[in-house]
């Protein structure tokens, strides 16, 4: 028995921020103080407040030590390890009041999620098999195996209402009926971990933090709609990922858990991992059988459905990493347990991926209906620098944004499709006054150039006329017939692309037009960027009141366009300026501004 | 997306063909293995020139024209060899909100080369990357796997002048 328990964030953010070394120094700490018998560190999945990694939780006491740096090591081992008495400063602030210390559960971040995906994130250690059965581990599977039909299974996750997770919403236990009902000599469960939307990474932390309870989804998906083989197609961007899930499932073989004959029902189950090699299409489902299959990643039209024709062209059932992680605890608690959290609609709940300008940076699972104001003012401690909100964009390159106005919508799927957005794979980024809408929606749109794949002419020709429009637009040059062509040419994608890609792609112009028209016309009629943000439109100019004539801004500007005598005001030649903004950043006195 | 093509001759070892065959060897009775291949010849590689195309086709024998194929809509396959340090920026979103552009600019400045480009001396690459999951440090940008996160444009030239002097 150990008496204490140090959890260390193995999480690719806290990586970046060198976890790995904090934990070989922890262990190296304790080994000389012998007390390595006595207090055992575990590396741990992603504790979901990223911003303030690395993450560090030490058991009994709980205590929550935020932004740990190796030479802090000594320091709390001896201290807190060996001689018990917590290290204060190094306490996440929130958690420490007066001189009482509160759970992690009751801060802000914490006290409105609800966890049932991410369960065993930051709880366990993902390399070791036998903590994840500790937890109830692979009961679900054995419960399904030995007392439960393969419909029961179906009835169970149809009942619970738990739809797709990857961003379409399906439901999930009517996807399962659908391959259940085609007969077949082969059938697979392909599990969708190519995570393409950029800045969503909650697919990423249950690989990492809980690859064991992927595996168990899996095998119960293929018990229940009748398949025997199981791909996982992961991102090559995630290496942490990749190597934790290849090693959860060389012991689940070991233990018998994958592989002939399961729990000595009969059942075979065998899995296996496709890399990714970074092409967002891949994401959409047909797509992704092509890329498994080995070829160029194009969709494929439907009808068929991969249900009657998917992988290698027999019956598949596909679903995201999210959607996955629920069905465990759904089987082994009933369909009850997930259909009495969420709305409506919308049951249980979902995890979103928390970034840009939030002080709360992470990963954070709510119930479904959870407001965007609760999850921007109370669980992402809202904007820093004292900024304002300005819109939150959910669904990443295919979904759209939201303004200020609609903070009180519910977080499902419904309420945000009315207002033209979407709950998406569930990345949602916070924009405050200083981000352009024109310029994100260019932005969105320039990786959706990037990624089409060329198969549909109405994608690939259609998107890159779009993004034209938008560079117009941003360098000034935009007139407002352009701004009508632009709406009409956004539907005409979305009516006539092949695939969710195409589809989806003028979503972020169209929800910005739409809530930010005056953004856009302020581009158009008065060539102004209100934020300040699209360089063609902007002006940096030096107020000669303000100017000192110390010189430094000039010796930093990279094409030399600053110009003056020491001691007196200084001035920026137009015509060479680049609009870098160094200068600004170089002024001591507040004289450069962009306007 | 457009690729660069490398026109420096290509310069193999035994050593790295023989690694490549061994891969072939254990992968070519299933096609569907094709791009697991392929990334193992670029690990083996670098980046996989038309020499380690051609080598590929006739080893799993499936037409060149389709490992071109694979290998020009993958992000991930590079047709062109990187620099000693391959610097990567994340314009994922969340970086891209943060101001992760402008960090790339000033990389971009401060080596004298655009994205997708390898400084003549061979010693320094930039690309652009997608999200590498480091959200909560937006914005980031990689030196061969390492990662540094929430830098400003200032940071750069202090990052890089510790490759810049780096021994060769």
């Amino acid at each position: 028995m150990y008496r204490a328990h140090v959890l260390v964030c193995g999480g690719t953010g806290c990586t970046s921020s060198h976890s790995p070394e904090i934990i070989d120094a922890l262990n190296e700490e304790l080994k000389a103080k012998g007390l390595e018998n006595e207090v055992q560190v575990v590396r741990t999945g992603c504790f979901g407040l990223c911003s303030n990694g690395p993450i560090m939780i030490v058991y009994p006491e709980g205590c929550f030590y935020s932004q740990v740096k190796v030479e802090d090591v000594p320091e709390i081992v001896e201290e807190h390890l060996l001689k018990g008495r917590i290290v204060k400063r190094l306490l996440y602030s929130e958690t420490l009041t007066q001189e009482e210390i509160k759970p992690l559960n009751q801060t802000n971040f914490y006290k409105k999620q609800r966890r049932v995906a991410l369960r065993n994130c930051g709880v366990i250690d993902p390399e070791n098999i036998e903590e994840y059965i500790a937890v109830d581990g692979y009961q679900a599977l054995a419960k399904c195996l030995t007392e439960l039909t393969p419909e029961d299974v179906i009835k169970i996750v149809s009942d619970s209402g738990l739809r797709g997770r990857g961003g379409g919403g399906f439901p999930t236990g009517r996807k399962w009926s659908f391959t259940a009902a085609n007969k077949a000599d082969q059938k697979y469960v392909v599990c969708n971990a190519d995570e393409g939307d950029p800045g969503a990474f909650m697919d990423r932390s249950v690989l990492e933090g809980d690859p064991h309870c992927i595996i168990e989804a899996m095998a119960i998906c293929g018990y229940a709609t009748g398949a025997t083989e199981g791909y996982v197609y992961v991102r090559a961007e995630y290496p942490i990922a990749v190597k934790r899930l290849e090693k959860a499932i060389e012991d689940a073989k070991a233990y018998g858990l994958l592989g002939k004959n399961i729990f000595d029902s009969g059942f075979d189950f065998d899995l296996h991992v496709r890399l990714g090699a970074g092409a967002f299409v891949c994401g959409e489902e047909t797509a992704l059988m092509t890329s498994i299959e080995g070829n160029r990643g194009e969709p494929r039209p439907r009808p068929p459905y991969p249900a009657v024709s998917g992988l290698f062209a027999k019956p598949t059932t596909e679903n995201n990493v999210e959607t996955f992680a629920n069905i465990p605890q759904i089987v082994l608690n009933g369909p009850e347990f997930f259909n009495t959290i969420g709305t409506e609609t919308s049951k249980g709940t979902k995890v979103f991926a928390l970034g840009g300008k939030i002080n709360n940076t992470g990963l954070v699972e709510i119930p479904m209906g959870t407001t965007l104001r609760e999850i921007v003012e109370d669980i992402g401690g809202g904007i820093p620098n004292g900024r304002k909100f300005k819109a939150a964009q959910t669904g990443g390159p295919s979904g759209g944004c939201i303004p200020e106005k609609f903070l009180d919508t519910p977080m499902d799927y419904d309420s945000l499709l009315k207002i033209g957005a979407m709950v998406g794979s569930g990345g949602l980024i916070i924009m405050d006054d200083t981000s352009c809408m024109v310029d994100i929606a260019k932005f969105f749109l320039k990786f959706t150039v990037d990624e089409s794949c060329g198969k549909c002419t109405p994608c690939r020709v259609g998107t890159r006329r779009l993004l034209e429009i938008l560079e117009k637009i941003t360098d000034g040059k935009g007139t407002m017939e352009d701004l009508d062509t632009m709406e009409a040419l956004c539907y005409y994608i979305k009516d006539n692309s092949l695939c969710g890609l195409g589809q989806t792609a003028p979503n972020p112009v169209l929800s910005s037009y739409r809530h930010f028209k005056e953004e856009y016309i302020a581009h158009v009629r008065d060539k102004k960027c209100p934020a300040g943000v699209c360089k063609n439109l902007v002006q940096i100019t030096i107020d000669p009141e303000k100017c000192k004539g110390c010189s430094a801004c000039s010796r930093k500007c990279p094409v030399g366009a600053i110009s003056g005598k020491i001691k007196e005001p200084f001035v920026i030649d137009q015509s060479k300026c680049i609009k870098c903004g160094v200068c600004i950043e170089t002024c001591r006195f507040d004289a450069i501004s962009r306007k | 997306m457009q690729k660069k093509i490398s026109k420096i001759p290509f310069k193999g070892t035994p050593e790295q063909e023989a690694q490549l065959k061994a891969v072939i060897e254990e992968c070519k009775d299933d096609k569907s293995r094709l791009m697991h291949v392929m990334q193992k010849a670029q690990d083996i590689y670098g980046y996989l020139p038309y020499e380690v195309q051609v080598m590929i086709a006739e080893g799993m024998d499936v037409p060149l024209e389709k490992v071109y194929g694979v290998s020009t809509f993958y992000a991930q396959f590079a047709l062109a060899p990187k620099g000693k340090y391959n610097v990567s920026v994340c314009l994922g979103t969340a970086c891209y909100v943060k101001g992760s552009q402008s960090v790339l600019d000033r990389i971009c400045s401060e080596l004298g080369i655009e994205e997708g480009e390898c400084t003549e001396d061979g010693k320094f690459s930039i690309e652009a990357c997608r999200c590498i999951g480091a959200c909560g440090l937006a914005p980031v940008f990689t030196v061969n796997g390492e990662v540094y996160g929430k830098v400003t444009p200032d940071d750069v030239p202090g990052i890089l002048a510790k490759y810049k002097n780096a021994e060769d």
